[in-house]
């Protein structure tokens, strides 16, 4: 393959297919972890230190991991990693372990993870694959980072945990708490599709990891048919 | 005794919503919200998974993994747990409740990777719980999801009917009615030490 696909593969999670802002996946911790910009960092670093190798692993395997079964497996080695970045960070960064808590094991359950196995790494080459993790990787810290940055900066007055000067005085602290979680998300959401020019109809199916159990017949990729229907 | 499980099952149901409050299973909230009857469904099937995967995992933390020292393999084990029982579950209701399955089938799949199960059996034993007060936290938490998905649909159901501006078709109008559903229960915070003090 030549220099410009490779390229192409790494840089295709940042923006034209980023996991979050595009694909709509990983929803659960984008709306979690954001409401400090140290926290959306740290989640999204480990999220892509788990990508990236899990992808390796998985494409290494690829050949070995039989069909019927390859979803188990591929849980089991995300649930690896996942249990080896719980630890060091543990060890090494008792402070954003503690604030992380529960989300930092629920990686394991992150649909941009085994939806990248499903999609990507079973069928392409070991270092592909790693260039595909860590760019999906890099696009979902990037947007967990934008989403932190607004809450933070608006909600709270700070970035980073740095006071900045005339927001701090005026700021909407709900933007911190759970709805605003869901506002912000909301908001930019539609900021990316007003640019892309690309409206937001359902939850990424595509990505999803059940997608093949269930055929596309899942409730969530019923709308289309609704619309025909009607 | 009672009354504390009761707080549990509250506290679990309004004020720490998994869903409003917690961010855990998202993506069924968004994603089979759309009619109230699929709604009540993939809440339903999440109550029962729930329930048993605590059932499973609470026995094993305690006599298995704790007395080994194996703390460590808890998120490997735990996920690997719920997977087999959703497959088992899927596979008997498949067998000898043909209408069960008929009706709560389509979820199944989706409710290995749903963020909310692992989420449960994790914070059952991060938060100290004895068997029962798990299986009343895990009752609360799913009845709190179904809560929540009944709740959303039936707003969900007013969106499609409505014209938001273009960029806010589709997800992120359903995000901001989310925020405004997550608003009302964000009132129930500090009602369960009042109710119960």
């Amino acid at each position: 393959m030549n220099k410009t696909s490779k390229t192409s593969i790494f840089l295709k999670g940042l923006i034209k297919e980023n996991p979050v802002l595009v694909l709509i996946l990983g929803t659960c911790p984008t709306l979690a972890t954001t409401t400090s910009v140290i926290s959306a960092i740290a989640m999204g670093l480990a999220a892509t230190a788990v990508l990236l190798c899990s992808n390796m692993v998985i494409s290494a395997l690829r050949n070995i991991i039989p069909d019927k079964v390859r979803i188990p497996c591929y849980i089991v080695v995300i649930a690896g990693f996942v249990s080896v970045v719980q630890m060091l960070m543990q060890a090494y960064l008792p402070d954003l372990y503690d604030m992380l808590g529960v989300y930092l094991a629920l990686i394991v359950v992150n649909c941009i993870i085994l939806g990248r196995a499903e999609m990507f790494a079973r069928k392409n080459t070991v270092f592909d694959s790693a260039l595909d993790g860590l760019g999906m990787g890099i696009g979902f810290t990037i947007a967990l980072l934008l989403m932190a940055t607004f809450r933070e900066v608006l909600g709270n007055g700070t970035f980073a945990g740095i006071s900045i000067p005339v927001l701090s005085e005026y700021n909407v602290p709900i933007l911190t708490a759970s709805p605003g979680g869901f506002f912000a998300f909301g908001c930019i959401i539609a900021l990316v599709s007003a640019i892309t020019n690309k409206p937001k109809d359902k939850i990424g199916c595509e990505g999803c990891a059940a997608a093949e159990t269930c055929g596309g017949k899942c409730p969530s990729n019923e709308k289309k048919e609704d619309g025909v229907n009607a | 005794m009672l009354k504390s499980l009761l707080v549990i099952l509250m506290s679990s149901v309004l004020v720490n919503n998994y869903v409003l409050s917690k961010f855990l299973g998202i993506c069924p909230f968004l994603g089979v919200s759309k009619k109230t009857d699929q709604a009540v469904g993939m809440g339903l099937s999440v109550i029962f998974v729930m329930l048993l995967a605590t059932l499973a995992t609470w026995p094993i933390q305690t006599f298995l993994l704790d007395p080994l020292g194996l703390g460590y393999l808890q998120t490997i084990v735990f996920i690997l747990v719920i997977a087999a029982l959703v497959q088992l579950l899927e596979m008997v209701l498949k067998k000898y409740i043909p209408a069960l399955y008929q009706s709560l089938g389509v979820y199944l799949p989706l409710i290995t990777t749903n963020c909310a199960v692992l989420g449960v059996t994790i914070n059952n034993i991060s938060d100290g719980y004895g068997f029962i007060e798990s299986m009343v936290s895990s009752l609360g938490c799913g009845l709190g999801f179904l809560l929540a998905m009944w709740l959303f649909a039936g707003v969900r159901g007013r969106i499609e009917n409505s014209n938001p501006p273009k960029p806010f078709q589709g997800v992120p109008i359903a995000l901001i009615s989310a925020s405004i559903v997550s608003i009302s229960f964000y009132g129930f915070a500090g009602i369960i030490e009042k109710l119960f003090a």
